[in-house]
């Protein structure tokens, strides 16, 4: 089966420093892969390599089969991502920003105010459509932004650390939204964080240190592999580092 | 599967939706800050009613083409005051760029899959037209300021001109915006790029005594793009075309306009040096 996500042998430097050496990893369609690595470990360079803010000068990248470089407009019309930093414009309406979005992908704005009003009724916010974006929490904001990223029916979703500076409950109620559409509509999710907590067993792991791939497999077997007694303890054994690090 | 069913290029239609959302969020932009808009209204009012006022009996204007009779200062300076809203709108819009980057809503815009040249081009539409709309919001005060075209059809034929003018300010921006690493330093844009591009051109003063008093600052004028710009709209004004400046800021458009592509380019742009 093509995968969602097909990263292969991809490096990149800013200068002399080397943020991502040959890194190869694969999002299989309806998964929930998580991107394991600390601040600094390469996961916003990658992020910005997929969605061809940078250029992949070595290695492939392929969204559904379709090289990013190549064939930009195929590959990136099935895709669709969640920055760190928040991007809605808040001087527009909810709705206006799903608007604007849509347009980018040729979608006309009587469909997209359909698609727009379905995707906050699923991420239950469908009273807040006509409210500013400003008037939004963080919480609030993060779901629209997951809304927006689904409005033209990827079916790979990129999310860069969602869940920083979320309270516990927004980051537990964001983390179900993602698993719910894993489960229901069969989307391929890569999900990038350094917060151990939000892995569960059963998710494929990729243990990204210092622009390198360590170890790439379901929690539960790399665990079992390293003899750790979770995924934190394992990521402490393979990268040599402070659980502390994995949870704050 | 929708990945499979989806057609693998854009129709011509979802070309139009795209720009037209584009367009329609800078429109919405400057409608919601509105010291934006009378900012932009201001400036130029100010040196219309103010500045103008007092030079009028200094600077005296001869008969040079457009014209065919003595004209008020006023009635001088109103293109250079229309090429500078022009001017600020594009700097705006890519100082907007630079913002817009820091804080991630460039990288919405980029992450389309439509081509990045379509999207770049998209946006430098809106922002052409939204400083067309401040142009005639300006030419409507001074209107009544007795500012007016030969004919009520200046207004028409000078919509071209503008539309020509703006393009090649915004290009220049959206230029400068891709070379431009963080927000701070765009004071020096606005030291270094509008103060000398806009005394440095006829937008004030006639070249010829410009001429008279230096003949190295002649030169300066005459590759200066705004001096072609302001002499484009001066003569669209009056029903006429400057053809050399035509040419010219045909030619300055392109160069900026292929400039800022490749600098957005992936492969090759400044986007490539930065961190993040």
């Amino acid at each position: 089966m093509t995968p969602a996500l097909m990263i292969k042998d991809v490096s990149h430097s800013y200068g002399a420093r080397k943020a991502l050496d040959d890194v190869s990893f694969s999002v299989p369609p309806g998964s929930f892969t998580v991107l394991l690595g600390l601040n600094g470990a390469g996961k916003s360079t990658l992020f910005s390599l997929i969605t061809r803010l940078y250029a992949a000068r070595h290695g492939e990248i392929e969204i559904f089969g379709h090289n990013v470089m190549r064939q930009p407009g195929v590959a990136l019309r099935r895709l669709g991502v969640v920055f760190q930093a928040r991007t809605l414009d808040l001087e527009l309406s909810v709705m206006q920003n799903l608007i604007y979005h849509a347009a980018l992908h040729g979608i006309g704005p009587l469909e997209a105010r359909r698609l727009g009003q379905a995707a906050l009724s699923s991420a239950g916010l469908a009273d807040r459509a006509h409210d500013k974006a400003r008037a939004l929490s963080g919480g609030q904001m993060r779901r629209v932004e997951i809304a927006r990223a689904l409005l033209h029916e990827p079916r790979l979703l990129l999310l860069d650390e969602p869940t920083v500076g979320l309270d516990i409950k927004a980051r537990a109620d964001l983390l179900a939204l993602v698993r719910g559409l894993v489960q229901e509509q069969g989307l391929g999710v890569l999900w990038a964080t350094h917060l151990i907590d939000e892995i569960a067993d059963d998710d494929q792991v990729v243990i990204l240190h210092q622009g390198k791939v360590l170890a790439t497999d379901r929690a539960q077997a790399i665990i079992a592999e390293h003899g750790a007694t979770n995924i934190g303890d394992a990521f402490t054994r393979i990268a040599g580092v402070a659980q502390e690090k994995l949870s704050a | 599967m929708s990945e499979i069913s989806a057609p693998n290029g854009f129709t011509l239609r979802q070309y139009l939706i795209c720009l037209s959302g584009v367009v329609w969020r800078e429109g919405l932009r400057f409608l919601h800050q509105r010291e934006r808009f009378v900012s932009a209204l201001v400036r130029p009012l100010v040196w219309l009613f103010i500045f103008a006022a007092g030079f009028r009996q200094v600077l005296g204007v001869s008969i040079i083409p457009p014209y065919e009779t003595y004209v008020l200062y006023e009635v001088y300076i109103a293109p250079g005051l229309m090429a500078m809203i022009q001017l600020f709108n594009g700097m705006q819009s890519s100082l907007s760029m630079v913002y817009d980057r820091e804080m991630g809503n460039m990288r919405t815009l980029l992450v389309s899959p439509f081509p990045r040249w379509f999207l770049l081009g998209s946006k430098l539409l809106a922002g052409v037209a939204v400083s067309i709309l401040q142009v005639y919001a300006f030419l409507l005060i001074a209107y009544f300021w007795e500012i007016e075209p030969p004919t009520k059809w200046g207004y028409l034929t000078v919509l071209p001109a503008l539309a020509l003018s703006g393009l090649m300010l915004g290009a220049l921006g959206m230029l400068l915006s891709s070379l431009i690493k963080q927000l701070e330093n765009f004071a020096g844009v606005m030291n270094f790029v509008i103060f000398p591009m806009f005394f440095a051109s006829s937008a004030l003063y006639p070249l010829w005594r410009v001429k008279e008093s230096s003949p190295w600052l002649y030169y300066v004028c005459e590759v200066n793009p705004f001096t072609h710009a302001v002499e484009l709209i001066r003569f669209a004004f009056y029903e006429k075309v400057a053809w050399p400046s035509l040419a010219i800021v045909f030619a300055y458009t392109s160069a900026f306009l292929v400039a800022a592509i490749l600098a957005y380019d992936t492969a090759r742009g400044m986007l490539m040096r930065r961190g993040g």
